[in-house]
């Protein structure tokens, strides 16, 4: 119970401070939506190349303006040595990692809504065509990577060029998470039915699992000097 | 050897052996040895770089020592972090304080990962003890480097740890705030706490400790109890030590 309130009050913790200043989200949003807007100049709305290219582009969108808002969380965290703070609170080291890969996958989330809102607007798509496949891979696809992003970000945080340490050290390690969740997206946004995805739903599901796991147990090493 | 203390059963609240931490080449620390007893309140002098703070941030466990032993309460304390975070108090050179949340709700926070009992309550009642009780409701980012550090003074309060650790903990203090931490030091002491202060202010340092170490190139080079020593033998000892750029030497016993 009191593990669960200490996450409770790690996820609240970084809900509150965004959302009063809406400084991460605003600038995730804006990111991703101008992916959206540029690549839309480029393809037709309806063709066939649009079709094809749209969840490469969607997922595009939602990965790089994840990595940004997956560096900022974390440098909130070490600009008055909160990290510390966190670290010498009798908090067990997988929870504060737990804690922040929450707040991370809301913020991801709710970038993702609008974006995929424009999208469907810009490129031609039907919103709501198989929207309850597309929660389902969004969901699992940002929860995994959150997962790895808020392992990562911790290590890259303290390296000289963090800003760029953290896309190189993510996107190779992402690698199954965006391949099954383009592939996934565009067979929901084809209109086909959940026997077509499940495939990629389980590749989802199987790296989330395995990469919380051990972003949980190494999340100590990680924090320690 | 063991690290118990020889004169009784009690276990050292920090026992210390052959610490030794390196940054590369670079010798952080060189066999430190140091005992602290239960109740004992230690300040620690030393010029800048002598490794006071990489000290400080082993014994909390932030940073992992290169080699050596270090017991806390008797146990080993990369198996008991938890419970010595449970009881520590620190102050360190960062607030550990998030600027867009309020000095109430950064309070708060830190209450529930401590499992402080009636977390609100005892909010208020540190905030009201540091001054800041009419700040509750303000940003940190808006808060002054002395507000900012009173604020961190009331987060290291919260639980009422039995063991402090304070580096600089004057830093940016106005004189009623010092005068304020001052007291809660010595309140600290008459209640038996254990306290490892840092400081480079000699007259308070020595006032609020029980022992004196001053550490000289990641080593202990003087030790002494502060009964019978003065400020002015201890300003002696110390520009002495830091002038010569001593090696370990005179190492009394405490």
């Amino acid at each position: 119970m009191s593990h669960w309130r200490k996450l409770v009050a790690l996820v609240w913790k970084d809900l509150l401070a965004e959302f009063r200043t809406k400084e991460m989200l605003s600038s995730m949003l804006m990111f991703a939506l101008i992916v959206v807007v540029v690549f839309n100049f480029t393809f037709e709305p309806g063709s066939r190349s649009t079709r094809e290219a749209g969840p490469g582009i969607l997922w595009v969108a939602f990965t790089f303006a994840g990595v940004l808002g997956l560096y900022r969380s974390m440098v909130h965290e070490v600009e008055r040595g909160c990290l510390q703070g966190l670290i010498l609170a009798p908090v067990e080291y997988g929870l504060i990692f737990l804690g922040k890969a929450v707040g991370n996958a809301i913020f991801i989330f709710l970038i993702e809504l609008p974006t995929f809102l424009l999208f469907s607007i810009f490129f031609n798509f039907d919103f709501w065509q198989g929207l309850d496949k597309l929660a389902v891979i969004f969901f699992l696809g940002t929860i995994g990577f959150a997962a790895v992003g808020t392992l990562l970000s911790a290590i890259s945080v303290n390296t000289r060029t963090r800003e760029i340490m953290l896309p190189i050290l993510l996107f190779p390690i992402e690698v199954p998470v965006i391949l099954s969740a383009v592939n996934a997206t565009a067979s929901a946004l084809a209109g086909k039915g959940w026997s077509e995805i499940t495939g990629w739903l389980k590749i989802l599901a199987g790296f989330d699992l395995i990469f919380l796991l051990v972003c949980f147990v190494t999340f100590e090493y990680v924090l320690e000097e | 050897m063991s690290l118990a203390s020889p004169a009784t059963n009690i276990a050292p609240a920090i026992a210390v052996k052959n610490l030794v931490k390196t940054f590369g080449a670079f010798y952080a620390l060189r066999n430190i040895s140091l005992q602290i007893a239960p109740g004992e309140s230690v300040t620690i002098f030393g010029p800048n770089g002598a490794g006071k703070t990489t000290f400080l941030r082993i014994l909390a466990a932030i940073s992992r020592p290169s080699s050596g032993e270090i017991l806390i309460d008797g146990q080993p304390l990369r198996d008991a972090t938890l419970a010595h975070h449970r009881r520590l108090g620190v102050i360190g050179h960062q607030s550990f304080l998030y600027d867009d949340l309020t000095a109430a709700e950064n309070l708060l926070f830190y209450a529930k990962l401590y499992d402080v009992p009636n977390a609100s309550q005892r909010v208020q009642e540190v905030l009201s003890e540091v001054g800041l009780r009419e700040r509750a409701p303000d940003r940190v980012r808006a808060f002054s480097r002395g507000m900012q550090q009173r604020l961190s003074i009331a987060r290291a309060m919260l639980h009422q740890p039995s063991l402090l650790f304070l580096d600089e903990p004057y830093t940016g203090l106005d004189q009623h705030a010092a005068s304020m931490l001052t007291s809660w030091l010595r309140q600290l002491r008459s209640e038996q706490r254990t306290i490892l202060l840092i400081t480079h202010d000699l007259e308070q340092g020595l006032a609020l400790a029980d022992r004196i170490v001053i550490f000289l190139r990641g080593q202990v080079a003087w030790e002494k109890s502060t009964r019978g020593l003065d400020q002015a033998i201890l300003r002696q000892v110390y520009f002495d030590l830091v002038a010569g750029g001593a090696a370990p030497m005179n190492r009394s016993a405490p």
